[in-house]
């Protein structure tokens, strides 16, 4: 993918080679199938995000103390406050042995990944370009690339499975499966004629309830990486076009620069609305795998 | 928008990250706003017991104050009746005293009468016998004697 945009950055001026040259990874192949490419900037951006934030939290948790906080405590133990209240409203079990703080990750991780779409695109671009020449390339933000949200999502999904079966064992889980949500052909009472019929039937049910909890499982995943994803790759190419618009005339700078702040505050509020719904979804799908049906 | 080993790597770094936040950042800051939280409820137990304990000690107040302004009452009500009581057997005594006194005093007059009446009767006799005496020696003249007797009467 790399090479295939490095040809198209040669022609910076030109409108889709602006584009291709800002929406291209900075990847590293490394075997022979296009598997095995590793997007360096995702990688290294979300690392370096994940280390810092988690990092500074750290910081004050170590010294946290239950006398009168600091300011650096009182605004961790707000956010420490929030995410425990939305688990707490959603999770009815042992919130703080893994859900709980797994939403504390998943929110401050995705904020700050999302937050990279506040860095103006092509700074972004120039600093890369100082550094690694004209045809480097950068994506800043990593949510706006669908493998993370993906491996957010799958890891989250895979959390899903492993707790369902944790629960109700191997056994109810695949009970579940093709008894829940439709039932299956105990409601039926046999000695009758209806009751034979049901049973008979009785089947379907089991296929219409594996069909129900099939498609459940794969759309879960597939919304849960979609939503955040497209959020994010859209507004990045906003801001895209808007800085594209900005370089066809010294005129149109201006109004550009507006829609560009227009555009950013408005996405203050996408960046932190997508990143509490994705600990949202998280946290609820991690609860629907501690109840039984 | 190719799915790749980024993917995977992704993945690895979520499921470190969710275990240092799992092992490292939650628990302190768990255990310290429990323990706050904690700390609040027993202060505010602390208090709410201190308030109650509080109004119990000023209605005990009270009922001292009233117990002790009642024996005080009773106290002096006692007292003035003892002092009343004092002066009336002063009184008495004073009385009875004084009366003592009188007696003993009109007694001591009448002894002091009885020996003036005494000393007066032995020394009458005794003139008598002087007078007596004189009249024997001098003879009798009546002149002289009615003017001795006189003299002798007077001196009675």
């Amino acid at each position: 993918m790399a090479t295939e945009h490095a040809g198209n950055a040669q022609q910076v001026l030109t409108p889709s080679g602006y584009i291709d040259h800002h929406l291209a990874f900075n990847a590293k192949s490394f075997g022979e199938s296009s598997f095995w490419t590793l997007h360096v900037d995702t990688f290294a951006m979300s690392v370096a995000l994940g280390i810092i934030v988690m990092g500074l939290i750290w910081l004050v948790a170590r010294k946290a103390t239950s006398g009168v906080p600091g300011k650096g405590q009182a605004f961790v133990e707000l956010v420490f406050g929030f995410i425990d209240d939305q688990v707490k409203n959603i999770f009815h079990g042992n919130r703080h042995a893994f859900i709980a703080p797994t939403a504390l990750t998943v929110f401050l991780w995705v904020l700050v990944l999302n937050s990279m779409d506040f860095l103006p695109v092509d700074w972004v671009a120039g600093i890369v370009s100082f550094f690694g020449g004209e045809h480097a390339t950068w994506r800043a933000v990593p949510t706006s690339d669908i493998n993370t949200t993906f491996a957010l999502a799958l890891a989250v999904w895979i959390l899903m499975i492993f707790f369902s079966i944790k629960v109700k064992g191997l056994g109810g889980w695949v009970h579940e499966l093709f008894y829940a949500p439709f039932g299956g052909a105990k409601f039926f009472k046999p000695k009758t004629a209806m009751g034979i019929v049901g049973l008979l039937l009785s089947p379907l049910l089991f296929v219409a309830n594996f069909a129900f909890n099939l498609i459940e499982y794969i759309s879960k995943p597939l919304s849960h990486a979609l939503r955040l994803f497209g959020n994010m790759y859209a507004g990045e190419v906003i801001f895209l076009l808007l800085g594209m618009w900005a370089a066809t005339g010294a005129g149109w700078i201006i109004p550009s620069a507006i829609l560009g702040a227009g555009w950013s505050i408005f996405h203050i509020l996408i960046v932190a609305l997508q990143a509490f719904i994705f600990m949202m979804l998280t946290v609820v799908y991690l609860a629907m795998a501690h109840e039984s049906h | 928008m190719n799915i790749n080993f980024t993917l995977i790597a992704q993945a690895i770094a979520f499921a470190v990250l969710i275990w240092f936040t799992v092992k490292f950042v939650w628990p302190p800051l768990l255990s310290a706003i429990e323990t706050r939280q904690k700390e609040i409820a027993d202060g505010l137990a602390a208090a709410q017991e201190g308030k109650s304990a509080l109004e119990v000690a000023a209605k005990k107040s009270e009922v001292t104050l009233n117990e002790a302004k009642q024996k005080a009452s009773e106290i002096i009500g006692q007292a003035e009746k003892r002092g009343s009581q004092i002066v009336e057997e002063a009184k008495g005594n004073a009385k009875a005293e004084g009366e003592r006194i009188i007696a003993s005093a009109k007694a001591e007059i009448d002894q002091e009468v009885n020996r003036a009446k005494e000393g007066l009767r032995s020394q009458v006799s005794a003139l008598a016998i002087a007078g007596a005496e004189k009249i024997l020696r001098k003879e009798i003249d009546a002149k002289a004697h009615s003017e001795m007797l006189s003299k002798l009467a007077a001196e009675l």
